[in-house]
């Protein structure tokens, strides 16, 4: 489903991502850990098309499309999604509005018809008590005045709605407590299948927990300098990562 | 640039046609007699005569303003051609003739065909149409008794009202720029509803002003009689170009027992060059509503989205008890525009209630400043103010400022005010972007968002352009 071939990126002259691999394909779930400032987050925005890297070499494939060139809308409706790690707020503008307006581009792009208000209401409340997310998130600002874990479950609901092929979950496990935790990775959970793939970046084992890779990858310094099952997950958390350092 | 261009084929038609001007208009300067010379071409009976000498000879007495935000080269107020035949703007034959970038710009705002015709005046082809909606208009108008004419031909039909309220609310020595316009005004709108009548329609200067230029000193005049109510649009989103610089308005709004007035602008002038500010309007008006009667009520609502520089203060004196001001405003500055604008809210009356809810963007390096007077007198008993003011940068090269005057000479009187600034960011729009919404309808979402208190209380007709409108200023600013 995806493939990321040497990927080389840079940000205001400065490289960040150095030769980074990785392939993963539909049904499975990676986790992708590694120190502050090894380039998990730059990864992500990357995939989502974010305009202020500069991508130096390599190749993002997706569906065998190489996607490096389309804007961060076209990504999305070829079903990529990614969770922010610190999602923006925007006053004046409903979640209901928001999301009925990115479910509606969505279906616009696949050329299928739109959703009328009443229609997507109705899917989104389906959705709302699948993931248990309160009634009153439709009529509140997006993401204004959200508390951390109200605006990462925010996200799950959004990914809910517009149903990716590929997620990617930036540290969407920060800054919450073990509850919101619970919450969240239910949500995760419901909307992974078989059609469907998942990258979780995360700094802690205890997500893991809660939702459980097929394989985990450590980047260190751009690259990803060890991959394996779970059980790698658990042996970082003993160890720390200096023993990959020092390699 | 095309619109330099543009302004130089207009200049180029001028010459082209020497002779007519010459018959037609007067030199440049401003004098005494220049005054006397405009009164006697227009026929102005006496009392109109005396208004603009009285308000020439306290221009003389004052001095510019300089305590507004602005940066402006001097004005050269003797290079200024205070009278011409009102002319004709340049016909064309057909669209191929315009323009392109503006009829980009037409095209992106979505304005029929028709209406794109009228605006860049050319003749438009199904002549039939527009003349019988023209007069279907004036009939309509008739039949409820409304008056909507050129303030010229009002001094002539019907000088008595003309003479008891004009100047009443805007005085001749109000201002530097109110004085000049009081000595000089070429022409304008005049509206009078009667007693008891709702005005059919809403008045727009689309039926007036037509295929003539609206002249560089404007002058507004509506009365609306106990029970009456009007809403009037001034204005269209469509860019608008004028070889003059500098315009100086002046409108005045009269409200009696019971009345109702809605002013909706939306102003488009060229802004400049926006890399190196050349050309570009200087837009200093003086707009003031008199609500004059018990429960009286005055709306100004204002999308301000263009002019080099707009010095403009729509306000509300608030002299019957009960009554209401509202200020809605949206006020829009990139390239290298300056605003400086707001409102004044003066509470004489007993229980009078006034609202202000004010939006500032600025982008690329322009400033812009919301400025605000709240008074209430010691009369003013139980008079209530909310105000409202936020500002949202776009990039990091403007400004935005806040200047709130609040005074309050009574004990049982509430004021309150609110304040926020906010950054329209790349982050923003990327993250809208990853959710599938182009980049045009994001920045479209959060202009909205922010907006959408003024947007909402814009006659329809103006709401949908004006926010196209402010999506459309702000497309390449952001980043």
């Amino acid at each position: 489903m995806l493939e990321i071939k040497e990927l080389h990126v840079a940000i205001d002259g400065k490289p960040i991502l150095k030769g980074l691999t990785l392939t993963v394909h539909k049904g499975e779930v990676h986790a992708i850990m590694g120190p502050n400032g090894a380039g998990k987050s730059t990864l992500a925005k990357v995939l989502a098309g974010d305009p202020s890297y500069e991508i130096l070499s390599g190749e993002i494939l997706f569906e065998g499309q190489n996607i490096l060139e389309l804007t961060p809308e076209e990504r999305s409706h070829l079903g990529l999604f990614m969770s922010f790690q610190y999602p923006v707020e925007i006053p004046g503008i409903t979640n209901f509005q928001f999301l009925h307006a990115a479910k509606n581009a969505r279906l616009k792009a696949q050329g299928k018809p739109l959703h009328s208000e009443e229609v997507f209401d109705a899917i989104l409340d389906e959705k709302m008590v699948e993931i248990d997310v309160r009634r009153e998130f439709k009529a509140r600002d997006l993401n204004e005045g959200f508390s951390g874990g109200e605006k990462k479950r925010n996200e799950i609901l959004q990914m809910a709605v517009l149903e990716p092929k590929l997620a990617i979950l930036d540290e969407t496990d920060s800054g919450l407590d073990i509850d919101a935790m619970r919450i969240v990775s239910r949500g995760v959970n419901c909307l992974t299948h078989a059609e469907n793939a998942l990258i979780l970046i995360t700094h802690y084992q205890r997500l893991l927990d809660y939702i459980r890779p097929g394989f985990v990858h450590v980047v260190i310094d751009g690259r990803i300098v060890q991959s394996g099952g779970p059980e790698l997950a658990l042996e970082l958390e003993e160890k720390g990562y200096d023993w990959l350092v020092k390699e | 640039m095309s619109t330099e261009e543009l302004l130089k084929e207009q200049a180029e038609y001028k010459y082209g046609f020497v002779t007519d001007i010459e018959t037609d208009a007067i030199p440049k300067g401003l004098s005494e007699e220049t005054i006397r010379i405009i009164s006697e071409k227009k026929n102005e009976p006496s009392f109109l005569l005396e208004f603009r000498l009285k308000a020439y000879a306290k221009f003389l007495e004052m001095q510019e303003p300089n305590w507004a935000n602005l940066r402006h080269p001097p004005i050269d107020y003797q290079d200024i051609r205070y009278y011409s035949a009102p002319k004709k703007k340049q016909s064309l034959s057909s669209l191929e003739e315009v323009d392109p970038e503006i009829l980009k710009t037409f095209e992106r705002l979505g304005i029929p065909l028709d209406e794109q015709k009228r605006l860049t005046n050319v003749a438009v082809d199904v002549v039939f149409d527009s003349v019988s909606l023209g007069t279907t208009f004036q009939k309509t108008l008739k039949e409820a008794g409304v008056v909507l004419c050129p303030i010229s031909e009002a001094v002539h039909e019907y000088p008595e009202l003309v003479e008891k309220y004009l100047g009443s609310v805007v005085p001749i020595g109000d201002n530097y720029f109110a004085a000049l316009n009081s000595a000089v005004f070429s022409d304008g709108s005049f509206v009078y509803i009667p007693k008891g009548v709702r005005c059919p329609i809403e008045l727009s200067t689309y039926f007036r002003i037509n295929d003539k230029q609206s002249g560089q000193f404007e002058r507004t005049l509506i009365i609306a009689e106990e029970d009456s109510f009007v809403s009037y649009l001034e204005g269209c989103t469509a860019p608008a170009f004028d070889n003059n610089q500098l315009h100086a308005a002046v409108v005045e709004l009269i409200a009696l027992d019971r009345a109702e007035i809605k002013y909706a602008t939306v102003q488009n002038w060229y802004s400049g060059n926006p890399e190196t500010g050349l050309g570009g309007i200087y837009n200093f008006v003086t707009k003031r509503g008199r609500c004059q009667g018990y429960r009286s009520k005055i709306t100004w609502s204002q999308v301000e989205a263009g002019a080099a520089i707009t010095w403009k203060y729509p306000s509300c004196i608030l002299q019957g008890d009960e009554s209401i001001g509202e200020f809605y405003s949206v006020a829009l500055t990139n390239g290298l525009m300056q605003a400086d604008t707001g409102t004044k809210m003066v509470h004489l009356g007993k229980n009078t209630r006034s609202t202000i809810i004010s939006k500032g963007i600025s982008a690329d390096r322009s400033h812009n400043t919301y400025r605000g007077l709240v008074k209430m007198a010691p009369r003013a008993e139980r008079a209530r103010n909310y105000t409202q003011c936020d500002s949202m940068l776009v990039g990091n090269r403007c400004s935005a400022n806040t200047f709130p005057y609040i005074e309050v000479a009574n004990e049982t009187s509430r004021v309150e005010h609110e304040a926020s600034t906010s950054k329209m960011s790349e982050e923003q729009l990327f993250y809208l972007q990853t959710r599938g919404i182009s980049r045009e309808d994001a920045i479209n979402m959060i202009v909205s968002g922010f907006c959408k208190d003024v947007i909402r209380v814009l006659p329809l007709e103006f709401a949908v352009e004006a926010q196209k409108l402010l999506t459309l200023k702000l497309e390449n600013s952001v980043g």
